[in-house]
């Protein structure tokens, strides 16, 4: 009688295990759970190690592709998952009162204003550069905002849907000023200090090899400990993108005593990007962007939102929802336009407010400037 | 009055209540179920990988890596991610390798103090043993990385005779390379080995015929270096040149030219892996001294051995047949936990593992194949202790 009720218990758990697989299971991590549960009882090590190994990388297809599609899941979660650096100051970190501040952490804030209505309606994770994009594969994050470069490769290979360019920045290098160093060419032999999984780890080593430059690198795979060798004399130079360099540049322990080479060893476009396959949401971040931009063209700001609600003119009618259906279009409120302006502002009041004169950064606008001024960016038309 | 109850068993039980056959069904029950959990678990990736298009596709390998690796085999960013991964592989195995040997040295010494009547000896083992292995090997290696970091700049190393530059870089040191004359030498390290295995082979005859205990690699190796230090000292009066000399790092513009270099992220790595490993080889030392029956060192005494003689030859050889099979699981996880290295910037397989992973956007062939490194790796080593376990058992008849 005794060994039935075990037999019975037995037979019932793993009718509990065979149910919770069967259902469509909505947590990757129960999945995850079954998996590696299995695995360390059975004798097969071959297929059920390298699936149960494999799935904390892909939980399941669920946790990467959103059924209904990844803006739908955003609203029912009522939270945007956005994915940020964390410590970059200007562009990701968190600030002397506990907040996420940065350029690109405005950019998920106006994402989720546009989307949920709500600026603070975001949950941030911060990520290394080498985590972040299984993060955006495997569907940890909606969204990736984190100085992420836009290249070919990973727009097609590494599974990445890029929105349009929010910072136009180039790769530069930092040495001290007591060094010598004026070029790169005067760096050979030198140590430099460079993050991995990043475009400038690539750069480096190709800007060097053109220039048949010895050097010895030293790759860390967080930003921190890159800058803090760089700062302890580690290394002779410290490259990453120039908005990068002019914000870590504030967190050495002297930071006069440090400088930014003239050369450019690269041109980095930093964007969000989602993951690859789902093309509404792609929409959704896209003109999330353009509207930021499109609203500083126009002169709409925080200050003046509710003088050009009444506006008269169609173009700006329309851009902020009081005609058409532009929002509607892409699953979005019409008005969407007006929470993002609401929420953090128009492209111009994001960069100051981040980078601008009253930042320690004063980053001048350079590159980053509406196409009328002179700069690169460009909105097509709201319409 | 027996047979009664028998026959009904015969007759009566049903086949889904017998014991035997519930047995077999459980287990082909147990193997369909985990089949199709691999199965779901598998179809489900790549239905996911599938709708993303990042389907496992191997021909990233063949492409150039274009990143810079900072140390292990002469590597350019030009060469083939294969390779990078390679570079990886060896350095993996340089630190688990030399971790091992140091940290079984340490631990020896640490193990055998922790035993000792000394006081002082005593309790700065204990110590050592309870403060390190108490606290996370992670925190431990940010901790030596923030002390490499604090040391002297290159400009201002500190500087042993001009052979040992000890900086934030790493540690500079004075290397013998071969001279113009090392030709000439060559023939008499081949020499050296020769007469070393002679003198092996006709010492361990010896001392089987005359069925005597003794020593044998010691005299061998005698043989080794005087062969060879007297090829060294014919061929620099025949030449006029010594065979090797001394490469003497010197500060060049950024760094020291010469000589050899252990790099921080390599010292800080194996000094950590090693200062941790070794407490535990040191606990697992004292157990197997301590499980040596008393009554064999107390024969070893009676015997007129000293302490040292009866530690050596008589304690400790018993004590290795407890202490092979723990210490073949501090050996594995050694290897192991030299993964940490992704924290303080040192170049192993799982750095640039996961380097490839992020740089080429496939995620499954990176993972198997750092999966399969380590695990060639740990059964590969755990393969070399079983066999040297069964050779140093106990044999009985």
């Amino acid at each position: 009688m005794r060994d039935f009720i075990r037999v019975s218990a037995v037979l019932l758990l793993l009718l509990a295990l065979m149910a919770c697989n069967a259902a469509p299971s909505p947590e990757p991590a129960a999945t995850e759970g079954v998996g590696a549960g299995e695995a360390t009882t059975t004798t097969e090590t071959g297929s059920a190690t390298a699936v149960s190994e494999s799935s904390p990388t892909v939980p399941s297809s669920e946790g990467a592709q959103v059924a209904g599609g990844r803006l739908q899941a955003v609203q029912d979660r009522g939270e945007l998952i956005c994915g940020v650096h964390g410590s970059l100051p200007g562009f990701g970190i968190v600030d002397a009162s506990g907040e996420y501040a940065g350029f690109d952490v405005d950019f998920c804030r106006a994402i989720a204003a546009a989307v949920l209505g709500d600026p603070e309606a975001v949950e941030f994770r911060p990520l290394t550069a080498q985590e972040r994009f299984t993060a955006v594969q495997t569907g940890e994050v909606d969204v990736l905002s984190r100085n992420t470069t836009y290249t070919i490769s990973r727009d097609t290979s590494v599974g990445l849907d890029f929105g349009p360019v929010t910072f136009y920045d180039g790769q530069g290098m930092m040495v001290r000023k007591d060094s010598g160093i004026e070029s790169l060419e005067d760096m050979a032999g030198a140590t430099i200090c460079v993050q991995s999984g990043t475009t400038t780890e690539l750069n480096l080593a190709d800007s060097f090899r053109a220039r048949s430059i010895e050097f010895t690198p030293v790759v860390f795979s967080d930003a921190d400990p890159t800058r803090e060798a760089y700062n302890s004399g580690q290394c002779d130079g410290f490259t990453t993108d120039r908005s990068g360099l002019v914000a870590s540049q504030t967190q050495l322990t002297a930071p006069e005593d440090h400088k930014i080479l003239p050369d450019t060893l690269s041109k980095e476009p930093l964007g969000p990007s989602v993951l690859q396959g789902d093309a509404q949401w792609a929409d959704v971040i896209t003109w999330v962007v353009y509207a930021t931009i499109q609203a500083e063209e126009f002169g709409i700001d925080q200050s003046n939102l509710e003088e050009m609600l009444a506006s008269e003119d169609p173009n700006i009618r329309r851009f902020l929802g009081a005609e058409g259906e532009l929002g509607q279009g892409m699953g979005l409120s019409n008005d969407f336009v007006v929470q993002i302006i609401r929420g953090v502002g128009n492209y111009g009041e994001i960069y100051n407010r981040n980078l601008g004169p009253d930042t320690p950064f004063d980053l001048p606008r350079g590159q980053n400037s509406l196409f009328t001024e002179g700069g690169l960016l460009y909105s097509p038309p709201f319409r | 009055m027996a047979e009664v109850p028998l026959r009904r068993t015969q007759q009566s039980v049903p086949f889904w209540r017998d014991v035997k056959i519930i047995a077999i069904l459980l287990q082909v029950l147990f193997v369909i179920v985990v089949l199709a959990v691999t199965i779901f678990l598998y179809t489900n990736m790549v239905e996911g990988l599938r709708r993303s298009n990042l389907l496992p596709n191997l021909s990233f390998l063949n492409q150039s890596a274009s990143i810079a690796i900072g140390e292990g085999l002469p590597y350019t960013p030009s060469d083939t991610w294969r390779y990078a991964f390679l570079v990886g592989v060896v350095n993996t195995l340089r630190i688990a390798i030399v971790g091992v040997i140091l940290a079984t040295l340490l631990g020896l010494v640490v193990g055998i103090s922790r035993l000792s009547n000394n006081w002082l000896l005593r309790n700065v083992a204990y110590t050592y043993i309870e403060i390190v292995r108490n606290i996370p090997l992670l925190v431990q290696l940010i901790f030596w990385a923030t002390v490499a970091q604090n040391l002297p700049t290159v400009q201002n190393s500190i500087n042993l005779g001009g052979l040992l530059h000890l900086t934030n870089r790493g540690v500079f040191l004075a290397w013998p390379r071969g001279s113009e004359s090392m030709g000439s030498w060559v023939p008499w390290l081949y020499g050296a080995l020769v007469a070393g295995v002679a003198l092996f082979l006709w010492r361990r005859q010896m001392l089987a015929r005359l069925d005597r205990p003794g020593a044998v690699l010691p005299l061998a190796l005698l043989g080794v270096a005087v062969v060879a230090l007297l090829g060294f000292v014919i061929t620099w009066i025949m030449r006029g040149v010594a065979p090797l000399y001394l490469d003497v790092p010197l500060l060049d513009r950024f760094n020291f030219k010469g000589g050899t270099v252990l790099t921080s992220q390599f010292s800080t790595l194996l000094f950590g892996l090693v200062i941790y490993t070794a407490s535990f080889i040191s606990e697992i030392v004292r157990a197997g001294i301590q499980a040596v029956s008393k009554g064999q060192r107390e024969a070893a005494r009676a015997l007129g051995l000293s302490d040292w003689q009866s530690l050596r030859l008589v304690v400790l050889p018993q004590a290795l047949r407890i202490m092979i099979p723990p210490m073949t699981n501090q050996y594995l996880n050694l290897s192991k936990n030299s993964s940490l290295a992704f924290a303080i910037g040192y170049p192993d397989l799982f750095t640039i593992g996961s380097t490839i992973n992020n740089q080429t956007g496939q995620i499954i062939p990176p993972i198997l194949m750092i999966m399969g490194s380590y695990l060639t790796i740990s059964l590969t080593t755990s393969l070399a202790m079983n066999l040297y376990n069964r050779r140093i058992q106990l044999h009985e008849r």
